[in-house]
């Protein structure tokens, strides 16, 4: 006989100490449910475990909607970040992208500390065998030596951990990230659910000595002179700032690669899984670009007092011999030492269209999936699902509804209704191109965008909400002063602003719309935009540029939101469906969209079938009323 | 519960006697019919002849029976057609027997609609097909033809193929600014190919002109002071052996109006001449004066007529009017240079006038946007084309203006359309479509 409710341990489990799970069990902990944490190893809580770099055009995105849910990344970047790059800054703010190398061992240390400062959250070293069903729920988890743990819900964020082999040549290691334990027992729990799965891969590079490098011959980057946070929290950066080194491959790196190729995991047919395209290894890069000579490679280091380099554009599961030969035909690094050897890792994932939009499965109430395990790949993407799943987790636990963030709310809202709704075919990576409501969805204003979302939700703390409520309100008033601030054409000629001479009052908001006019051009004239802070000014001058385009898309969301809103029952039959092929009616039953909106992007739905559907829904209410 | 899917029947050859009618059943339970009624489905798209028995053994009729099983139909379901012979009797007797087997009868354009849902046709092909049901000329019926058979579609296809190869070095720009693999240059590169985009969309709403008068029919209007003899010439020329006056209902009844057809293209003559007794007409009468003239001020063509008589020498025939010396019977005197000498009597000079008219209303060559709402929607995408091309924009701006465009031209074929489009785009077909 299982405990009740009364006798759970936890409110809310979450499974895995990766950046998924930390988000998750913060979140859960924040909304005010008493959560554990579980992961094999403590120590390796917070560990990046591919490239030492967070953010980056979309994923930066991501990480200041994570920051303005009071979530930890942003934060905990800021005190790690070692080379800030403001991507994109030559164009306009909706697509500028935040990024940073992260020291590895500063990001693990601040991740820790933020987990244990975390109230209510307890950590517990220990494996997860099995899961706990009862009367078709997850309650709880069975950890490695037959402990039992109850809970409301279950989040598990178990990363590549499922069914994970590495391939480097012929060598096949079963493994999770290099050097950890698989979580097979869990994978075949998963299996015996009949879960949809499918299997991805991805790669990384090999580890070099970057005392063994030859940096005077290589060009460098450096970073921002003025680094830009990611935590709408943090005022400035703090940690040293550091330059990455720029190198090629040329001709003869492409030979060894090309003369090799058979003896490549992925090449040589030992690799089965699907790999991201966007992000090919250097196998990938000589065959599909054969024309190309030459390919550029970033050498990142990993910290401030790590000698490790990250060469990144060069990910491969060649051989070690082989390794060592293409890496050292490449400028700069003709004496390197390789600390550890690049791998492919091959994996299991669950088609997250068995998903519901609050992470949920829709197979066994009471678990929550989030992370790579859902078939995405990055630091970010976990971290964001990971927030929502623990937020949803904690909400159920508590008797609440599930907080669903929508496409035009924002990058996570784009995110989890492409995975729910599209599934994946490579490994899922956020891009600002996904999003088409990009212009009304920046960087900039993930605060306003976010954090009254997560104020509604019980999810953002005090300090947050006090910093937020301060910015809201300057920017309602800046956003009125600039409508209501105006000058005649002969003033604006006399400060210098050249506008045809016709008499008509132009006001800040139209000056600012002005090719090359910001709001520091502006100072001059006035008094309030000099005393601007730079977060309320970013405002306004996106207001101006994107006039037009922010109304049309204000209105597309208005449009789409009537239909958008529309709830689907969850137990619609579409077999009677008229005007419905029978492969639509098969696939509407397989992803059983929540609203008539995520029906509407389902591949192959036509809008009379969607008309259809619209009036069914509609017919069934008014039955049942 | 919902119920099941329906099936649907219609008659879909015309109404009334005739040799043979054609009925046509779309659904999940056409096979069902067949095997009741029938004596079974027969071979997959062969006709065979086939006795029509009702439910108590008695013969309905006999007639040819098709199978078209799904997806491999018109409408995409399960299809079969009965053809019996074409008596209102056997029409009424056929219909109740759907009925007491629980089928429904299909409204208007309830086939066509399915066909769309099941992605047989897209919605410019649909209007094609609506257009090719309605044709009354050459004209229109090639350039329906050509509709249906995806001349829109294509078109729509291949400029959307342009924008997004476009978009995508666009967003490749954008999305990968750091990787040497994208080069800076790419998002100028991109904005080359838009320039024969934009060029093919304008020519398209060019042509669109033609098109539509093919469609719709051109206009033209007989204006003239009283007693010029504009009646008169309105008869003649409807009287014509070469204009083919149009018999359909409402259209010659009209004493204002009438519809022929001129070298293959649909034309509207209309008799100004009651505009000016506005005031004494009738109710009725009022309407369609008020429609002539609505008419009059768009027409594609006017013919000014003046009494022969009352013309002066040096009279000049200005604008793009078609000036006629009418009551040629009744002078010899020569006409001006330019002005056409005719008599509406005797219908001597009347050829000479039908060629000029002929040649001045008849396009060459069918376009490809035949409605007001493709056009509306192609310059409008233009438009956002033209704006990507004419300023520097920052990339995420011109990305923005291109999907606007994309949104458009998906709305051309009804890939995303809103539901008032479809409404009336269906509305137009007969029951049997």
């Amino acid at each position: 006989m299982e405990p009740s409710d009364t006798e759970r341990d936890y409110d809310v489990i979450v499974v895995g100490g990766g950046h998924a799970g930390v988000e998750a069990a913060a979140a859960s902990a924040r909304a005010g449910c008493h959560t554990a944490l579980v992961t094999h190893k403590v120590s390796t809580i917070g560990t990046m475990s591919c490239n030492p770099a967070i953010g980056g055009l979309g994923k930066g995105h991501l990480v200041r909607e994570i920051d303005a849910l009071d979530g930890l990344m942003g934060r905990v970047t800021d005190q790690a970040g070692i080379q800030y790059r403001l991507l994109n800054r030559s164009k306009g703010p909706a697509v500028r992208g935040p990024r940073t190398q992260a020291d590895r061992m500063l990001y693990r240390t601040a991740m820790q500390r933020a987990v244990a400062d975390q109230d209510g959250l307890r950590v517990v070293e220990a494996g997860v065998e099995d899961l706990i069903v009862q009367d078709d729920r997850c309650i709880g988890v069975v950890l490695a030596g037959g402990r039992r743990l109850h809970a409301a819900a279950v989040v598990l964020t178990t990363g590549t951990f499922l069914r994970g082999v590495i391939h480097r040549g012929t060598e096949r290691t079963p493994a999770g990230r290099a050097g950890e334990a698989p979580a097979d027992a869990l994978g075949r729990r998963l299996e015996a659910m009949t879960l949809p799965m499918g299997r991805l891969k991805t790669g990384t590079p090999p580890r070099l000595d970057g005392r063994t490098i030859d940096w005077d011959a290589l060009r460098m980057q450096a970073a921002d002179d003025d680094p830009v946070p990611f935590s709408f929290l943090t005022e400035r950066i703090a940690v040293p700032q550091i330059a990455c080194g720029i190198t090629h491959t040329n001709a003869r790196t492409h030979d060894v690669i090309a003369t090799n190729l058979d003896r490549s995991a992925t090449y040589g047919g030992m690799v089965k899984g699907i790999g991201p395209r966007y992000c090919p290894s250097i196998e990938d890069k000589v065959v599909r670009f054969a024309d190309r000579t030459a390919h550029q490679v970033f050498l990142e280091p990993e910290g401030l007092d790590d000698h490790t380099v990250y060469p990144n554009g060069i990910s491969t599961s060649l051989p070690a011999e082989v390794q060592d030969a293409y890496v050292r035909t490449i400028v700069g690094l003709e004496d390197v030492r390789i600390d550890a050897y690049g791998y492919a890792i091959e994996y299991d994932y669950v088609d997250p269209r068995a998903l519901r939009r609050s992470y949920e499965v829709r197979a066994l109430l009471g678990l929550y999936l989030a992370g790579q395990i859902n078939g995405t790949t990055g630091y970010e993407e976990a971290a964001a699902q990971g927030l929502m799943a623990g937020l949803n987790a904690a909400r159920s636990a508590l008797g609440k509804m599930p907080v669903i963030i929508e496409r035009h709310q924002g990058y996570i809202g784009v995110m989890t209704d492409d995975l729910v709704t599209r599934g994946v075919t490579e490994p899922y990576r956020m891009f600002t191109s996904r999003a088409e409501y990009r212009l009304s969805l920046r960087a900039d204003n993930a605060d306003l965008r976010m954090t009254p979302v997560g104020l509604e939700a019980g999810c953002v703390g005090e300090d947050r909400a006090d910093v937020f409520h301060v910015k809201q309100r300057a920017v309602q008033d800046a956003r009125r002063w600039v409508r209501t601030t105006n000058l005649t054409p002969q003033e604006a000629d006399a400060h210098g602003i050249a506008v045809n001479q016709d008499g008509r009052r132009r006001t800040v908001l139209d000056l600012l719309a002005l090719p090359g006019i910001d709001m520091e051009r502006l100072a001059d004239i006035w008094e309030e935009a000099a005393a601007m802070p730079r977060a309320v000014r970013e405002q306004l001058e996106a207001d101006a540029l994107y006039a037009g385009y922010l109304d049309r898309q204000a209105q597309e969301i208005a449009d789409a939101k009537a239909g958008e809103s529309m709830p689907i029952p969850h137990d619609f039959d579409y077999a009677n469906l008229p005007g419905l092929s029978g492969e639509l009616a098969t696939k509407l039953s397989a992803i059983r969209p929540e609203t008539l909106g995520q029906a509407g992007r389902i591949e192959g739905m036509t809008p009379s079938a969607l008309g259809v559907l619209l009036l069914s829904v509609k017919r069934r209410e008014a039955a049942a009323a | 519960m919902l119920p099941a899917r329906d099936t649907i029947f219609a008659r879909s050859s015309g109404a009334g006697r005739a040799g043979v009618a054609v009925f046509r059943i779309s659904g999940p339970r056409a096979g069902e019919v067949l095997d009741a009624f029938c004596g079974g489905r027969g071979q997959a798209r062969r006709a065979r002849l086939a006795r029509v028995t009702l439910p108590d053994g008695s013969l309905l009729d006999h007639g040819l029976a098709l199978w078209f099983p799904g997806p491999a139909s018109f409408t995409g379901e399960d299809v079969a057609e009965l053809h019996l012979h074409g008596s209102p009797a056997v029409e009424r007797a056929f219909t109740d027997a759907m009925l007491d087997f629980g089928l429904a009868p299909a409204t208007a354009g309830a086939f066509t609609m399915r066909a769309f849902a099941a992605g047989k046709l897209d919605l410019a092909q649909a209007e094609g097909l609506g257009d090719l049901l309605t044709a009354e000329t050459e004209a229109q019926r090639r350039q329906a033809l050509g509709q249906l058979g995806g001349a829109i579609s294509a078109r729509a296809e291949d400029w959307r193929a342009a924008i997004l190869s476009a978009l995508a070095a666009l967003e490749a720009a954008v999305d990968f600014p750091d990787e040497d693999d994208v080069p800076d240059g790419v998002a100028s590169q991109a904005l080359a190919p838009l320039r024969a985009l934009h060029a093919d969309m304008r020519a398209a709403i060019a042509g669109a002109d033609g098109a539509a008068r093919i469609r719709e029919g051109a206009t033209i209007v007989i204006t003239g002071p009283p007693n010029a003899g504009k009646s008169s010439l309105l008869n003649r020329l409807a009287g014509s052996e070469r204009a083919i006056v149009s018999d359909e209902a409402g259209t010659t009844r009209d004493v204002l109006e009438v519809r022929m057809s001129l070298g293959g293209q649909l034309v509207t003559l209309i008799d100004t001449a009651g505009l000016r007794e506005e005031s004494e007409a009738g109710a009725i009468e009022r309407d369609g004066i008020a429609r002539a003239r609505r008419a009059a001020e768009t027409a594609d063509l006017c013919l000014e007529v003046r009494d022969g008589r009352e013309v002066d020498r040096t009279a000049e025939a200005g604008g793009s009017a078609i000036w006629i010396a009418n009551k040629a019977d009744l002078t010899d005197e020569p006409v001006p240079d330019g002005w056409l000498a005719v008599s509406a009597v005797t219908g001597w000079g009347v050829d000479a006038l039908l060629d000029r008219m002929t040649a001045r209303i008849v396009m060459s060559g069918e376009g490809v946007l035949t409605r007001g709402r493709h056009v509306a929607l192609v310059r409008r995408a233009a438009g956002q084309v033209e704006t990507v091309m004419a300023s520097a924009m920052p990339p995420e701006i011109a990305a923005e203006a291109l999907r606007i465009a994309l949104r458009d031209l998906e709305e051309l074929t009804g890939r995303i359309a809103p539901d008032d489009v479809l409404g009336e785009v269906f509305a137009g077909f007969c029951i049997g479509k």
